[in-house]
């Protein structure tokens, strides 16, 4: 336990000084500072499109740090050497995906309070907001480390990763949408359980693909 | 093998054969190794030399045959595994976290391979040579009972190697297996001399 503690702060040692860590928190304020600009100081209309700019932002945050999650470690040896000490490489995927967790999901969670007030999203909407990406960054940071695992060391692996990424989380993206709806329905509830699934399902996705790309 | 071994390290290759890339890179090769032995890897570039280590660190699957180690297994190899924006000791430091290894057999690393003077800067800034050092530190602080070294000599010099020497000899005296894959070969007595050719077979 822990060493997989040690391995998870690595992760976000290396996402705190490799600009993992600020830069998808950049870019996501950076969009809910452009918004207004496009749309005009329509109150109503920021209210009720903001919500959703800040789901689109979130999901093409997850993108940013793609290219320094695996294959830094692979060039590197790391990852060998981790596999030469008995680590699974599932539960190697599984601490990328809580230090994801925690250097990515956590900061963008907070940097929602600050998106949202530049967008004049209602304060009504806000804890919906937060809770709904509380619910679908794990599962976003757990489909960026699969994806970062299946396109390491692929020539454009970012353009990959997001052409591979972005169909996969529309369904977090339309239960995301839904929370934000006058009646949601159930969409926290289905949004809740398609993160949980993709949450779970992801260590052994990415482990697979950490195995099949070692040589 | 990833747990500390009771019983003495041993290491046994029976008849493996690899295929990489449609190439045989290994084939009918058998080696076995006792406690306290050195091993001199050698052959010619891409007889199989790494290809063999990274066989026995189980981080290649083989075609055919079967090997067994006892005790626990580390390899310095052309990638340092060390994270570039680290301090040295802090690069070390994750490892020996990994490796359960405590602060001072981390020092007593550092210090063998002459890294004292280096271990605050970031690893980025160090030299080949020094690089070089900084992971083989890493092996040995690990403690491992099995060292798989792949040509360990490149890029070190003369003070280096020498240090390098009596580590591989400490090593050994104190009941551990230590493979070297050189083309040179280590200034110190080893007990086989595994010749590879360009079949990969033991020669």
């Amino acid at each position: 336990m822990k060493a997989f503690v040690a391995l998870v702060a690595r992760e976000v040692r290396l996402a705190w000084t490799g600009g993992g860590l600020w830069l998808p928190v950049v870019f996501y304020l950076a969009v809910a500072t452009l918004f207004p600009f496009v749309t005009g100081p329509d109150k109503a209309l920021l209210a009720r499109t903001g919500g959703g700019i800040l789901w689109i932002a979130a999901l093409l945050a997850t993108l940013l740090p793609i290219e320094r999650l695996i294959l830094p470690d692979r060039q590197s040896g790391v990852l060998d050497q981790l596999a030469l000490r008995g680590w699974s490489d599932e539960l190697v995927a599984t601490a990328k995906i809580a230090g994801q967790i925690v250097a990515f999901a956590l900061p963008l969670l907070l940097a929602t309070v600050v998106g949202s007030a530049l967008i004049g999203l209602p304060e009504a909407q806000l804890g919906t907001l937060l809770l709904g990406l509380a619910f679908a960054l794990p599962a976003l940071s757990g489909l960026s480390v699969m994806i970062a695992a299946l396109t390491a060391g692929l020539s454009g692996a970012s353009a990959l990763g997001g052409l591979l990424l972005v169909p996969i989380t529309i369904p977090l993206l339309i239960f995301g949408a839904g929370t934000l709806a006058e009646d949601p329905g159930n969409a926290m509830q289905l949004l809740a359980a398609t993160s949980l699934a993709i949450t779970a399902l992801s260590p052994f996705a990415a482990g697979a693909a950490l195995r099949a790309g070692r040589i | 093998m990833s747990s500390r071994q009771a019983s003495l390290p041993s290491l046994s290759l029976d008849n493996v054969a690899v295929v990489r890339g449609n190439r045989m890179v290994l084939r009918g090769l058998s080696v076995t190794a006792r406690a306290g032995d050195i091993i001199w890897i050698r052959g010619a570039n891409g007889c199989g030399k790494s290809t063999l280590l990274r066989l026995v660190a189980g981080l290649l699957t083989m075609t055919s045959g079967e090997v067994s180690a006892e005790g626990r297994i580390a390899l310095a190899d052309e990638n340092l595994a060390l994270d570039a924006n680290l301090t040295v000791d802090a690069a070390l430091h994750f490892w020996a976290e990994m490796d359960g290894a405590s602060a001072d057999e981390r020092d007593a690393a550092l210090t063998d391979m002459d890294l004292q003077g280096l271990a605050n800067i970031p690893v980025r800034f160090l030299s080949t040579g020094q690089r070089k050092r900084a992971s083989i530190a890493r092996v040995l602080a690990s403690k491992a009972d099995i060292w798989l070294l792949d040509e360990p000599y490149n890029g070190l010099d003369s003070a280096s190697c020498a240090r390098l020497d009596q580590a591989i000899t400490a090593r050994a005296a104190s009941g551990g297996i230590v493979l070297v894959a050189a083309h040179q070969p280590p200034s110190i007595n080893v007990a086989n001399s595994l010749v590879l050719d360009s079949q990969g077979v033991a020669a």
